[in-house]
């Protein structure tokens, strides 16, 4: 089943063929799937139906671990990321991440933000202190945290410490940026300001979604792929998947019968 | 009524037990420096001050000064951690980050064994079999290298005999790295792995990982671990006797020379002591030892509060 390009959207990564194991289990059974730029496409399913699995190869987080293998094709900017001879950290460069749970690291706010951008940059004083600036302004956390720069990022509530994450992801202005479950450890009000900022933020970045929350998904997303048992069974257009989904399977699981 | 009355006298009893427990530590902390400053008393009485500093330590004569004693003492540490540092902390970053997983055990079980090694053992084989090797190999290749070099060259010079400060200092660091080893990799380990995973999602190598993230976070553990050794160094008695040269003259600053520390000037000595003006200046040299110890520690904790606060204010 290869994925019908959609009219009017230029493809960011396209996932071809792609299986991946964990030791012997295979987690991932041929999945093919596009994800279009500057869209907002989420991956939703019950526990363990490998979304997560399939958002952390989109950047190789999967390396760290000698047991997990991945086979298949992933194309990004037309170039296979799963090859050898591509440099992961010039790729996570390129894709960045936001967890479950904050993990804002032990340093202060600004340097969370200017940490990843050294790694990649030679920057003066001066255009590091804009782009901590214009980091944590996309993030809408500048108002709130420009006058504590210096403190520790652990010194921020829950909420603002996700925002601070989101934006110490795109100060490296990745082209792609991948959150797992970005909301699960919020409360409702942090998840509302996280959900409006994705929709900021896609004018700039591509934005893949992992999330337990279907109604998280048929709210931000643009793009729906509903995952079951390591195998992709529906993906299209969010208002389609949730309004009239193609298959029974989706159509059981977004109705709550089943999941 | 009877069983609330009762859980109260418990919980009476437990409380106080506990208290006394407690308490208890800080009796056997004082009695011991109670107890020292009485034995050197005599010796404190004598010399006074000049005990700190003077380098002169001949019994004939009752003339006692502990500054050789304490040099060597801090020397063979500093050495001991300058080497030991490093190389732990490279051990822990491999088990921790880059070993494979049927590696990790077996490494981790020989670290663990290793720290359990007793003392004397490192003693005779430091004399037995590094000694000999040291002043035939590494101290000639030492002199004519860092030797040749201005300032620190003078604590490379002199005859290689195989047994001095420097050679008790590597005895003294192999001894301490197993210590500082294991527990920087227990702190390491308990990193939560998507904090790791945070700094690698942005495109950072295992050393910037390690090096920005990991040891900030794990900074109190770490220097715990650090000040463990540095404890073990510092009181270290065998082995160090076994390699110092137990010579209380100051020959040079060379750490090719032999000297002598706090710990084995007193296992040496003690058994010759026939004056109490004699034993009294060894007691206060174990005193001295207390109070470095003391020293050390709390710059440790200065030094932790001085790091919380470069890593960002909290509110």
């Amino acid at each position: 089943m290869n994925p019908s390009p959609m009219p009017g959207l230029t493809t960011q990564i396209s996932i071809r063929k792609f299986d991946f194991y964990y030791g012997k289990y295979q987690a991932l059974k041929n999945i093919n799937l596009d994800v279009y730029s500057r869209k907002i496409t989420s991956f939703i399913g019950p526990s363990g139906c490998g979304k997560s699995t399939l958002l952390r190869t989109l950047n190789r987080m999967y390396d760290l671990y000698p047991d997990q293998r991945a086979v298949g094709e992933i194309l990004l900017d037309g170039r296979n990321i799963l090859d050898r001879g591509v440099s992961v950290n010039e790729l996570r460069a390129k894709v960045g991440m936001v967890f479950q749970k904050p993990t804002p690291f032990p340093m202060s706010i600004y340097e969370n933000i200017a940490f990843g951008v050294r790694l990649h940059e030679q920057l003066s004083r001066v255009e590091m202190d804009d782009r901590v600036e214009w980091a944590l302004r996309k993030a809408a956390l500048w108002e709130e945290a420009k006058d504590k720069l210096q403190y520790s990022g652990m010194s921020l509530s829950g909420g603002q410490q996700q925002r601070l994450c989101i934006a110490r992801g795109i100060a490296v202005k990745p082209e792609v940026l991948l959150l797992d479950e970005p909301t699960s450890a919020l409360d409702p009000i942090s998840t509302m300001r996280i959900e409006e900022l994705l929709n900021e933020l896609k004018e700039d970045f591509t934005i893949v979604i992992v999330t337990h929350n279907m109604q998280q998904a048929a709210r931000v997303s643009d793009f729906t792929a509903y995952m079951y048992l390591g195998e992709l069974i529906e993906f299209g257009v969010t208002d389609e998947v949730f309004v009239k989904p193609k298959m029974k399977a989706t159509e059981d699981y977004i109705t709550g019968r089943f999941g | 009524m009877s069983s609330t009355r009762q859980s109260k006298l418990g919980d009476w009893v437990f409380f106080n037990l506990t208290r006394f427990f407690a308490l208890f530590v800080l009796l056997m902390l004082g009695g011991t420096v109670a107890s020292l400053i009485l034995g050197a008393w005599p010796a404190i009485e004598r010399f006074g001050w000049s005990f700190l500093w003077s380098g002169e330590w001949n019994p004939p004569m009752e003339r006692f000064g502990a500054l050789i004693p304490i040099y060597g003492t801090l020397a063979t540490s500093l050495i001991a951690l300058i080497i030991a540092v490093p190389v732990s902390f490279g051990i822990a970053i491999f088990l921790t980050e880059m070993a494979p997983g049927w590696l990790k055990r077996p490494l981790g079980i020989a670290i663990e064994l290793l720290a359990g090694v007793p003392s004397i053992v490192y003693g005779m084989w430091g004399l037995l079999v590094f000694s000999p090797v040291f002043a035939n190999y590494a101290q000639p290749m030492l002199a004519a290298t860092l030797g040749k070099l201005p300032v620190i060259g003078a604590l490379f010079s002199g005859p290689a005999l195989g047994i001095g400060i420097l050679s008790a200092g590597v005895v003294l660091a192999i001894m301490t790295i197993p210590f500082i080893a294991s527990v920087m990799r227990d702190v390491f380990d308990v990193t939560p792995p998507m904090l790791k995973e945070s700094a690698y999602g942005l495109g950072a190598t295992t050393w910037e990982v390690v090096w920005h993230v990991v040891l900030p976070y794990t900074k109190v553990g770490v220097i715990g671990g650090v000040m463990l050794g540095l404890g073990r160094a510092l009181g270290e008695t065998m082995a160090v006797t076994f390699l110092i040269g137990n010579m209380n003259v100051f020959g040079g600053f060379s750490l090719f020379l032999p000297g002598n520390s706090i710990a084995s000037a007193l296992a040496n000595e003690f058994a010759e002591a026939d004056s109490p003006i004699y034993a009294a200046s060894l007691i206060e040299l174990g005193l001295i030892l207390f109070f470095i110890t003391f020293l050390v520690l709390s710059l440790s904790k200065l030094l932790l509060m001085q790091l919380s606060r470069r890593g960002g204010r909290e509110t």
